[in-house]
């Protein structure tokens, strides 16, 4: 296995207050990662250092290294915008641009200047959408607005925006939290699909999918990385009390 | 216990009706006053208007005479304060907004804050002194950049607010995929604060277009059409003012007429952008 991000010794402050510590971890490429973990335990604050999203808040601090190909995100000089270009991330609640179908998913293709003319946009925006299993029900109102839809399609119309910028990494928080069951499954058997070609990372609250799409589980707890395994593993035989005392719903 | 919780039930509900009624009738009574002068105005100016009222120049009094200069005259003044007062003042809300979280911020609003509450006459005094006395003369371009003053704290701060109520999802989502701060907040949050934006600005419009006090000094009046910047201008407020504190019945007719056309003018605007800016996604 080929490892795409290594973490190491990464701490994370908002303020003075410390929401990770000493997480160290390596995500292969081309798997599917699920970070589990019972609420506020930093699972979302986690992934979102992945793409330095956390740059944005006030005060927070990020201690330790994440390198992604060779390269620590957090060095000094390093081009976060380029990094969130390789890194897409898709939200817990779907947050569609107040813009067309086409439009949403245009965007990233544009102001990264990634394609050659209107036809290759149109094209790329084609496929965008047929990667994120959207296409069928969306090709012939593409003009209209991206609220219109429901809120399964919306989430899946931001994962076609995510894929069209071609990331290597999709960091996807919680994306199937607020939908119903047969929406969750198709975002679930499209996360199993993007695998062929994308490193995922995945936080969910819901340990079922965790064990349904992904190939390696992180538990998560108080800020601390209690245990990392193969996710049947986990599952199955965890190596730590915790882990099992929480899969088996002891707390949580 | 069946009956004390009736009785309970009974009493909530009618607290319910009295309270809605109340509502209701502070609701009716905050737009009837709106009604009221609206249908005052246009009762009483009503008859003083003709096409001659609207294109012409005032006369002397007894030979009829209008105020198609005044309203050339706001018109272009306003023109002037809001090609100058909109965009910077949207500039300045956007900066507050997604730049303005530190000391420099605070002042900047502090300030803008200040100068709403500050009496549109003394914005007069200040442009007075500053372009009037300078240039020799009263003129449309003092006026104008009056009225922008005014304009300019209010534009800021509406579009601050405005651009406040943006989810930060929405910039987290564009953010993510590799865009840089500037052009978020140009192709995604401004469009989606426009027509809140819009709203403001014309409000703001509506506002100056009101404004007489700044005026007095700094554009005077004029007794003809006057399309030079550099020369006083005549303003559909001066002019009503001027009417309604002369002695005659006749100029007081031309006040309310004025008026009238005054508060068309401004209803006029607020229509236009709502409907330029309806909600189109």
């Amino acid at each position: 296995m080929q490892t795409k991000i290594s973490i190491s010794n990464l701490d994370f402050f908002y303020g003075k207050v410390q929401a990770l510590h000493g997480i160290s971890l390596e995500i292969p490429e081309r798997e599917v990662v699920a970070f589990i973990g019972p609420s506020g335990c930093g699972k979302s604050t986690f992934i979102r250092t992945l793409n330095r999203m956390n740059d944005t808040i006030p005060g927070a601090r990020v201690e330790g290294e994440v390198i992604i190909d060779g390269e620590n995100i957090y060095a000094a000089g390093t081009d976060v915008v380029a990094l969130r270009r390789k890194v897409g991330m898709v939200f817990q609640k779907s947050n569609p641009f107040p813009k067309s179908i086409f439009d949403n998913v245009a965007y990233g293709i544009k102001i990264n200047g990634i394609h050659s003319n209107k036809t290759d946009l149109k094209d790329r925006v084609e496929n965008a959408l047929r990667n994120a299993a959207l296409w069928e029900e969306v090709k012939d109102r593409l003009n209209m607005s991206a609220f219109g839809l429901s809120g399964g399609q919306q989430q899946r119309l931001c994962i076609a925006r995510a894929l069209a910028v071609e990331p290597e990494v999709v960091l996807m928080d919680e994306p199937a939290s607020a939908l119903d069951p047969i929406a969750t499954q198709k975002i679930e058997e499209l996360v199993v699909e993007l695998k062929r070609n994308y490193t995922i990372v995945i936080v969910t609250h819901n340990m079922q999918q965790a064990a349904r799409v992904s190939d390696r589980t992180a538990f998560f707890m108080l800020g601390k990385l209690i245990e990392f395994n193969r996710t049947d593993k986990v599952f199955q035989n965890p190596d730590e009390k915790l882990t099992e005392d929480y899969i088996t719903g002891r707390f949580g | 216990m069946g009956s004390a919780t009736t009785l309970f039930g009974r009493r909530r509900r009618l607290t319910n009706t009295l309270m809605t009624s109340l509502t209701a009738i502070c609701a009716i009574f905050a737009t009837a006053i709106l009604l009221l002068i609206v249908s005052y105005i246009a009762v009483r100016g009503i008859s003083s208007l003709s096409f001659e009222f609207l294109v012409g120049t005032p006369k002397p009094v007894g030979e009829g005479g209008g105020i198609g200069n005044a309203i050339a005259g706001s018109a272009m003044m306003t023109l002037l304060a809001a090609v100058i007062g909109l965009p910077v003042g949207i500039a300045a809300g956007i900066y507050l907004a997604e730049y303005g979280r530190n000391w420099f911020g605070n002042t900047v609003r502090f300030i803008a804050d200040t100068l709403i509450g500050i009496p549109s006459i003394i914005i007069g005094i200040f442009v007075y002194t500053l372009v009037v006395l300078p240039m020799g003369r009263q003129s449309g371009l003092a006026g104008g950049l009056a009225l922008a003053i005014i304009m300019l704290p209010i534009v800021a701060r509406t579009t601050e607010e405005m651009i406040r109520l943006v989810p930060n999802s929405m910039r987290e989502g564009a953010l993510a995929l590799g865009a840089p701060q500037w052009r978020v907040s140009l192709n995604i949050v401004l469009p989606a604060a426009a027509s809140g934006i819009a709203t403001g600005a014309m409000l703001a419009i509506a506002r100056v277009t009101g404004e007489t006090a700044p005026l007095l000094f700094t554009a005077l009046n004029s007794r003809f059409y006057n399309l030079y910047y550099d020369q006083p201008m005549s303003s559909l407020t001066v002019q009503i003012f001027n009417y309604a504190t002369g002695p005659f019945e006749v100029e007081h007719a031309m006040a309310w007429a004025a008026t009238l056309i005054l508060v068309g003018l401004i209803l006029l605007i607020n229509i236009l952008v709502r409907f330029v800016t309806r909600k189109r996604f």
